[in-house]
């Protein structure tokens, strides 16, 4: 069954099409790589996925249902949770923080308990705190749990974008270029995490420019040029696929 | 050191010839046309007295001979420092409670005054610190709360002649009504923006306050807001309770004080919750904390609902301090003041907020002194201040939830 479902979807800014009449799904238990050239509209799906954007025509369902419309803290809480191209962090708030923020939605003491400090509001703290060393254990960022977020080496302020991401406990998990910046054996650390996360039953979606890592990890591959999905299919059958060809590299020469 | 010094005396030598030269207009040209010297070079040799101390110990510094003084001090704060957080928190604070609690009886009148106001806008400023500084909203406006505060207690009081107790709980009400007043429209707002919105508001209830005639009694104020009463048993004939007023400015010291220390548990519990981690997320990136699951909509306006009701409490304390309410206690002069507090003590620590406080109201009561040099003395002390520690007295230090010790960072 498709877990997050795009269908027909067309956002327009004015006249200019972002996306226009595009479907496709992620499916439980895939990691599926979102690929095409800069400005194709990938980080727009993303926006529509997470609600930021809201369609001008089309749907979106999760797990059968429409989220399109919904507020983007209630689509993260839904179960839907993404990393950003350009770091996002906290800044000034400590790693642990950072993951403990996502924990928000899944939690629900009010003022009042917190001002008296009830005891569910001490169990509540304390659950918190232990599902998001999870989290940061399961990304490998748990030494820097005290660390503000600001002063975390590079790639592991990347892992703890997604750290904070997982400890959600979401259903699908959207990468936004997670291994833009890293050098070779960092990205190939990240390769060993994605299957990891998506071993542990989260479906992923991947964009990345950086071909080792798509091909490498993901099981299906979406490419879109300008809006429009131009090729689907298994990483074998995208690199032979010569439209892709055609949207990384132009036309041959002697036609 | 010999050389530090040819480096910069001549720089020195011709600033001080040119503070001369536009010293002398200014003190030695008369109203009257005549001219005279003596004044100028008196002043001057002041300064340049003052300076070239200044100067001399500049040139110790820059050539490290400076560290033989130094590091001895360096090293005893850092062991007293040390001794410090190992001692449990609660000695340390019920030292400062005791302090306290037998201030009035060790002061007089005049400094137990000045506490009173102390502790009211303590409640003011941890009021304003969950706005600025935990949710990241610049708020210019936030005396206004304080004033529905007051006014809905002097109203209460003296026109339906309720008593203080009742009235508190709706001064709070009032106040944080008010704070969504002002928090909804504004909630796509950042910034700037948000800052002149706040602004509008503050003025907008000053003037509202001075206008409404039937109600507030225009400019003129509301006299006559009774004091806070309490019930106290008597044992003349039979057991009976009794009214009892709270006149004595000691007694009143005593509400002020229990109205701060449980602002400061509020604030501060609510500061390391989840609901303070929303704000925090908020005030670092507002699109990523909507992202992340926090409904920024709801977080705002508990924001400015949260500061606005601290604010409505201080202010009901504060009519029935003053048993007088006038527009002229909350104008945006306070407005402004009250942000300094809380900027100037550090704008994301508790303990910096209540130090600055402190320093905003003691610091120009100190100065008197100085009579009408006073508030320059003030205002170049808040200059300085904000130059050698751009985050205040006490800067914020992030919690540490882990127990074990932080890795070295890496470059």
């Amino acid at each position: 069954m498709a877990h997050l479902e795009l269908k027909n979807i067309t956002v327009r800014f004015g006249g200019l099409y972002a996306l226009s009449e595009l479907s496709f799904s992620i499916n439980t238990g895939e990691v599926l790589g979102l690929i095409g050239p800069n400005g194709a509209g990938k980080t727009t799906i993303f926006n529509v996925l997470t609600g930021v954007y809201k369609a001008t025509e089309g749907d979106v369902l999760f797990e059968g249902e429409s989220i399109l419309g919904r507020k983007p803290h209630e689509i993260f809480a839904k179960g839907v949770a993404r990393t950003f191209q350009n770091i996002r962090l906290f800044s000034k708030m400590t790693a642990l923080e950072n993951t403990m923020v996502a924990r928000h939605c899944r939690s629900n003491i009010g003022v009042v308990g917190s001002i008296l400090r009830t005891k569910a509001q001490i169990e509540e703290e304390t659950f918190i705190k232990q599902k998001a060393l999870d989290a940061l254990e399961f990304m490998g960022v748990v030494k820097f749990a005290d660390t503000v977020a600001s002063n975390l080496p590079y790639g592991y302020q990347r892992r703890l974008e997604i750290a904070r991401a997982l400890a959600s406990e979401p259903k699908v998990l959207l990468l936004d270029e997670p291994a833009a910046g890293m050098n070779p054996s960092e990205s190939a650390e990240l390769m060993k995490d994605i299957e990891k996360i998506s071993k542990s039953g989260i479906d992923v979606l991947l964009v990345e420019h950086d071909m080792k890592v798509v091909m490498g990890v993901c099981s299906r591959i979406v490419c879109v040029d300008h809006g429009i999905k131009i090729a689907e299919g298994t990483p074998q059958e995208i690199q032979k696929n010569p439209q892709v060809i055609e949207a990384y590299l132009g036309q041959p020469a002697n036609q | 050191m010999i050389q530090e010094f040819k480096k910069i005396w001549k720089q020195y030598a011709i600033t001080m010839l040119w503070l001369l030269g536009i010293l002398w207009p200014l003190l030695g040209i008369h109203p009257d046309g005549t001219l005279s010297f003596r004044q100028t070079f008196t002043v001057w040799s002041y300064i340049l007295a003052g300076t070239f101390i200044c100067f001399i110990f500049y040139i110790i510094n820059k050539s490290d001979n400076f560290k033989l003084l130094t590091e001895p001090i360096a090293n005893t704060s850092q062991k007293l420092n040390n001794s410090l957080q190992s001692m449990p928190s609660w000695i340390w604070k019920s030292a400062l409670l005791f302090g306290a609690v037998i201030y009035p009886i060790a002061t007089g009148r005049y400094a137990t005054d000045v506490a009173i106001n102390v502790l009211l806008y303590v409640s003011l400023g941890l009021g304003l610190y969950v706005v600025v500084g935990l949710a990241g909203m610049l708020d210019l406006g936030h005396i206004a709360f304080y004033g529905v505060g007051a006014y809905t207690y002097a109203i209460l009081n003296v026109k339906y002649g309720m008593g203080f107790w009742v009235c508190f709980p709706f001064a709070g009400l009032s106040a944080c009504i008010a704070g969504c007043i002002v928090g909804y429209p504004t909630l796509k707002m950042r910034g700037d923006y948000l800052a002149i919105v706040t602004l509008g508001f503050g003025e907008i209830v000053r003037i509202i306050l001075n206008n409404w005639m039937s109600l507030t009694n225009g400019p003129n104020g509301i006299l006559g807001v009774k004091s806070i009463g309490i019930l106290r048993p008597v044992m003349e004939n039979g057991f009976t309770f009794e009214m009892f007023w709270v006149t004595k400015l000691e007694l009143f010291y005593y509400f002020a004080l229990g109205l701060a220390i449980l602002t400061i548990i509020a604030v501060t519990r609510l500061g390391s919750s989840r609901i303070g981690r929303a704000w925090e997320s908020i005030r670092e990136d507002e699109t990523a904390a909507e992202l992340m699951g926090v409904n920024t909509f709801y977080y705002k306006l508990l924001a400015y609902a949260m500061g606005a009701i601290f604010a409505g409490f201080a202010g009901a304390l504060f009519a029935a301090r003053m048993r007088f309410v006038s527009p002229e206690s909350f104008t945006f002069l306070e407005s402004v003041m009250l942000l300094c507090m809380v900027v100037l003590g550090g704008m994301n620590s508790i303990p910096g907020i209540i130090l600055g406080v402190i320093a905003l109201i003691a610091l120009p009561e100190v100065f008197r002194g100085l009579e009408s040099y006073r508030m320059l003395v003030f205002g170049s002390t808040m200059v300085i201040m904000m130059l050698f520690r751009p985050s205040g007295l006490i800067a914020a230090k992030r919690k540490k939830m882990m127990e074990t010790k932080q890795p070295e960072e890496r470059g």
